[in-house]
């Protein structure tokens, strides 16, 4: 399969959680598809057999609240059986709409309130720094989450401990819970670029930029990755409605058939738990 | 309690290669044979206290035992919610150290002093919450954080707090050190107002029969001593440096309405106001009511209402 056709089966698996979970936040799982994508299947050293090796490369989703996006990467890329995607959301179930410490095999860090995940991978950073070890450490961001002044502490602290082993992405879909990003945060690449970071502004949803930006080491490095807010579903892009409004049946059908033929063949799951 | 302090982790850092040492850049010169003696594993990581938290539970993450530095207020209040998102809720093995406990910072002002901390770090779930009494029980706090896993929240006094201990003591974390015996009242301390407490008892001797207890752990409490003190005791009295308001005073409260117990219980610490004087640690306890003279008078006039009713 390409990078752009298990990018479609997450993206059909997000809408599902979002529509079966009744939950928000489908556009902020779907605008960093493509980047969880490009980091589980070419540039993440990990292995679903061993999800604790202590050499694997760390992944750190800060923006919490796109984990739709990263539960359906890890259950693609065979880090749990499919069926546990069933659980988002449910009572007694152990993905919630924040990761939970470990709540599945993958998943490396608890978050859920913005601008803690850069420091602690800062950390992880850190510790394969002094203990001689080799695995790289990548945190994802949400644009609006630049805004918390924790980001800058560990913006200028990476760069001066020569955290050459940390790339920082930012997931720009111009968008936070209520207004435009952008004229907030710009320009944003600068800004990283001032603070010490290789600074390389990408695509966000063409997959070889975002494998070229993520294989570049060397320096602590920033991707800012220009992307959409409910990417691959036409009438959730660049809509903040969809930060909020679960997908109705129709939409999820409407979604799956926009997503991918392929995809929309597959039945649409009943209501498990329900 | 501070030198005290380095003395412990000097030596659990010999003892253990996985701990380092983060300061938010407090502790100039403190620190210099520790980074000296152990190179890499001694960082000033700079004034961002969020950031320090958040580095240390990924050094946790990463197979460190980190313990972060710096004065009580920004060690906890400042990065609060990073303690408890990144530290306790991961239950990553990080000790968050303050250093000033109450007063401790006294002429530096309300802004130095740490009055609300042991209410809102019990409140966190997996932290265990350590006060000790003095240097001696500083020095073993450490080790004894050393011997456990999970998130720790150890609150020190200053430099040259008084000794009390005069011989070694059998310190295990949760387990409280009862240092003199008594029949009438128990004065249960935290933190650096045990040498009040044997003040306290020493000024009631031949009048009031006080047994005196260190508390070393505020979470988990000890269960056990304050059973035992309900049982010989007709009075508890508890001295905190902190704000009455979810303190110590309040855990122990709780404690003893959660168990049922009838044994009654005054507590003493800070009122729920900042100060606006400047003063040395002793003058601010005057200020609050919390000397030795201030309090032993206070148990007199308890136990006389005691005795009466």
């Amino acid at each position: 399969m390409t990078l752009e056709a298990i990018a479609r089966s997450v993206r059909s698996k997000v809408v599902r959680m979002a529509h079966f979970g009744k939950t928000p936040h489908v556009g902020s799982a779907l605008s960093c598809v493509d980047l969880l994508v490009g980091l589980y299947f070419d540039r993440l050293n990990v292995d679903p057999e061993q999800p604790a090796h202590p050499r694997r490369d760390r992944f750190i989703l800060s923006k919490g609240h796109g984990c739709m996006a990263l539960y359906a990467t890890l259950a693609e890329r065979g880090f749990f059986p499919e069926a546990v995607l069933e659980e988002y959301a449910r009572d007694g179930g152990r993905l919630a709409e924040h990761p939970g410490p470990h709540c599945v095999p993958g998943v490396e860090l608890a978050t859920g309130s913005l601008g803690h995940g850069l420091s602690v991978g800062a950390g992880l950073a850190l510790a394969a720094k002094i203990s001689g070890q080799d695995y790289r450490t990548f945190v994802l961001l949400s644009d609006g989450e630049c805004e918390e002044g924790s980001i800058w502490e560990a913006a200028l602290f990476a760069p001066a401990r020569n955290l050459d082993n940390l790339t920082v992405i930012i997931d720009y879909n111009k968008w936070s819970a209520m207004d435009r990003t952008h004229q907030r945060l710009a320009p944003l690449g600068r800004k990283w670029e001032a603070f010490g970071w290789d600074t390389i502004e990408i695509d966000g949803h063409d997959m070889t930029s975002v494998t070229g930006a993520l294989a570049l080491s060397g320096n602590p490095t920033a991707i800012i990755a220009h992307t959409v807010k409910g990417k691959g579903v036409s009438f959730m892009e660049d809509d903040l409605e969809w930060h909020y409004r679960p997908p109705t049946k129709a939409d999820l059908e409407r979604a799956l058939a926009e997503i991918g033929a392929a995809e929309a063949k597959r039945e649409i799951k009943v209501e498990v738990m329900a | 309690m501070r030198n005290a302090f380095i003395r412990g982790l000097t030596a659990l850092a010999a003892k253990d290669p996985s701990v380092v040492f983060l300061t938010a850049d407090l502790g100039f010169k403190l620190f210099d044979d520790f980074a000296a003696r152990f190179p890499g594993r001694f960082m000033n990581v700079g004034v961002a206290e969020a950031n320090m938290i958040g580095v240390a539970a990924g050094l946790a993450l990463g197979g460190y035992r980190p313990f972060v530095y710096s004065i009580v207020p920004f060690a906890t209040l400042r990065c609060f919610e990073q303690i408890r998102n990144d530290v306790c809720y991961n239950k990553v093995p990080v000790t968050v150290v303050g250093v000033g406990g109450g007063f401790a910072y006294g002429p530096n002002g309300p802004t130095h002093h740490a009055t609300e901390d042991i209410a809102v770090m019990r409140s966190l779930p997996n932290l265990t919450v350590v006060c000790p009494g003095d240097p001696v029980e500083a020095e073993l706090a450490v080790m004894a954080i050393g011997e456990q896993q999970g998130p720790t929240y150890l609150r020190l006094g200053r430099a040259g707090d008084p000794v009390v201990h005069t011989t070694k003591p059998d310190f295990c974390l949760g387990k409280a050190i009862t240092l003199q015996r008594g029949s009438d009242c128990s004065l249960i301390s935290t933190g650096g107002m045990l040498p009040v407490a044997m003040e306290a008892a020493e000024l009631l001797r031949g009048e009031i029969s006080c047994q005196v207890v260190s508390m070393h752990t505020v979470k988990p409490l000890d269960g056990i001593a304050l059973r035992d003190c309900c049982r010989e005791t007709q009075a508890i009295f508890t001295l905190e440096e902190h704000s009455l308001t979810g303190g110590f005073g309040s855990a122990v409260g709780e404690w003893l309405a959660g168990h049922r117990m009838q044994t009654p219980l005054h507590s003493f610490g800070s009122r729920d106001s900042f100060l606006h004087v400047s003063g040395s640690q002793d003058y601010l306890r005057e200020a609050s009511g919390i000397s030795a003279r201030q309090i032993a008078q206070t148990i007199r006039l308890r136990m006389s209402e005691t005795a009466l009713a």
